[in-house]
């Protein structure tokens, strides 16, 4: 059992399994949050959201990390033998964009609350106080990053969708265990 | 005026304070109207991690009514007008301005009436009485300190700590304090 927390040649294992859904689902959680709370009419209720989008964007900061270290410490699955030319390319592209938008994302988020002059600070779930990133505070410098900020969640949220897609196409229309192996390592999903 | 306040504080100090207290008030009794020139009414509220927002309010209008006999019986009362509330940052205001704290569209007075006043110095004293603020009525506290008396003018620095909360205004607690430091330099000339 032990051996199924890391990943093998074949299959990902529960630790890469579980990040990768904890944070799928933070993840897109953010880009609804963030959206519906630029939208809200209620400046309290928007105020509120966006604390709350602080602090699940630090905690998808923290898990990303833990995931991209564990991932360098890891054996990567080879895709299965049936997934063709074109996607043996993509895929590892496709991944590496999303690793990227992972850290920018957040990154991005606290360089433009950090630069805002507002200076209201980063309290994630009111449990402790996130410093800033040592940036010069300035309007411009928050519009730069408020920018950065929505291309890169729009960018990104459509390389979700193009990823999403792609596995349900696995799942469903190929038939193969590129989606299972991502749920579950305990068959070992051999890479025939 | 000065000159004869001053002269008797320096007899009555060789007496006994309270004689000084006496002389300096009931030649202060009378019915005075805050201006706003020479008043001013600021706030400030901590933020997690040190620092906090500080900001005041521009229009406001009261008066103080000190009576000769009874300093107990004396009297302020203040209206603000929240609509005027500034910070430096149009954001930070347009936010305090909206329904997520003063909600100045409905409630466009922020009022204290005095219950009672009791002097707990020379020449300062404890203000306790209703404020209204969002509809909501609660007793608070501020000590005014006698900070200037000359013809037809007293100035008093007041301060005091009200809680937000209470008034509907949590918006933002823990991150910004509950508590919101009252410092008030209130001028009133003579009816
Ligand atoms: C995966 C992580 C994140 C995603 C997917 C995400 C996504 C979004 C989205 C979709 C918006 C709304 C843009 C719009 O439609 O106007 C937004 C706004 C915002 N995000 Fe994030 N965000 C993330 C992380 C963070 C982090 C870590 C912070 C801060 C620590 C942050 C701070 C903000 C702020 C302050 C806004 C409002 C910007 C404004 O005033 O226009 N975000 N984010
Ligand atoms: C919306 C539902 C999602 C589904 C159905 C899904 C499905 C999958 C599947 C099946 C794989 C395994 C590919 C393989 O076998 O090689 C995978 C890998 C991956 N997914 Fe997702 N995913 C989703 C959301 C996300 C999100 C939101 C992100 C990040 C923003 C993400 C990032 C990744 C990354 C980086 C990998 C590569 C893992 C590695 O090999 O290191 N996924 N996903």
């Amino acid at each position: 059992m032990p051996a199924l927390i890391t990943n093998s040649t074949t299959r990902y294992g529960w630790a890469a399994i579980v990040l990768h859904w904890l944070i799928a689902a933070i993840f897109i959680g953010q880009f609804a949050l963030g959206f519906v709370m630029m939208r809200v009419s209620s400046q309290r209720t928007a105020f509120e959201l966006i604390q709350l989008h602080k602090s699940f964007g630090f905690l998808l900061l923290g898990l990303v990390i833990l995931r991209i270290a564990w991932r360098l410490g890891n054996t990567v699955p080879a895709l299965p033998r049936s997934v063709g030319r074109f996607e043996r390319r993509v895929a590892p592209l496709v991944h590496f964009a999303l690793y990227a938008f992972q850290l920018a994302l957040p990154l991005s988020g606290w360089a433009l609350v950090s630069v805002s002059m507002l200076e209201i600070p980063s309290v994630p779930f009111n449990l402790f106080v996130m410093p800033d990133l040592p940036l010069a505070e300035s309007d411009s410098a928050e519009s730069f990053w408020t920018s950065a900020h929505w291309y890169l969640a729009y960018a990104g949220i459509g390389l979700v969708a193009l990823h999403f897609a792609a596995a349900l196409r696995h799942h469903f229309w190929l038939k193969d265990a590129v989606l299972t192996r991502m749920i579950t390592p305990s068959s070992d999903h051999n890479a025939e | 005026m000065v000159a004869r306040i001053f002269g008797f504080a320096a007899v009555a100090a060789c007496l006994a304070m309270p004689v000084f207290a006496a002389v300096a008030l009931s030649d202060a009794a009378g019915s005075y109207t805050i201006s706003p020139a020479g008043s001013s009414i600021r706030f400030s509220v901590g933020k997690a991690g040190g620092g906090g927002l500080a900001g005041a309010f521009a229009r406001f209008k009261g008066s103080i009514r000190i009576d000769s006999s009874n300093v107990g019986r004396s009297q302020v009362n203040i209206t603000i007008f929240p609509e005027s509330v500034g910070t430096g940052q149009r954001r930070v205001d347009a936010f305090l301005r909206s329904d997520a704290v003063f909600d100045a569209a409905n409630s466009p007075e922020i009022q204290f009436r005095s219950t009672s006043v009791k002097r707990t110095g020379d020449t300062s004293a404890l203000v306790t009485g209703r404020l209204t603020a969002r509809g909501k009525t609660f007793p608070e506290k501020f000590t005014a300190e006698l900070a200037g008396l000359k013809a037809g003018t007293i100035r008093f620095h007041v301060t005091g700590k009200v809680l937000r909360s209470r008034y509907g205004m949590d918006v933002g607690t823990p991150i910004y304090s509950n508590v919101v430091d009252f410092d008030m330099t209130l001028t009133g000339r003579r009816r």
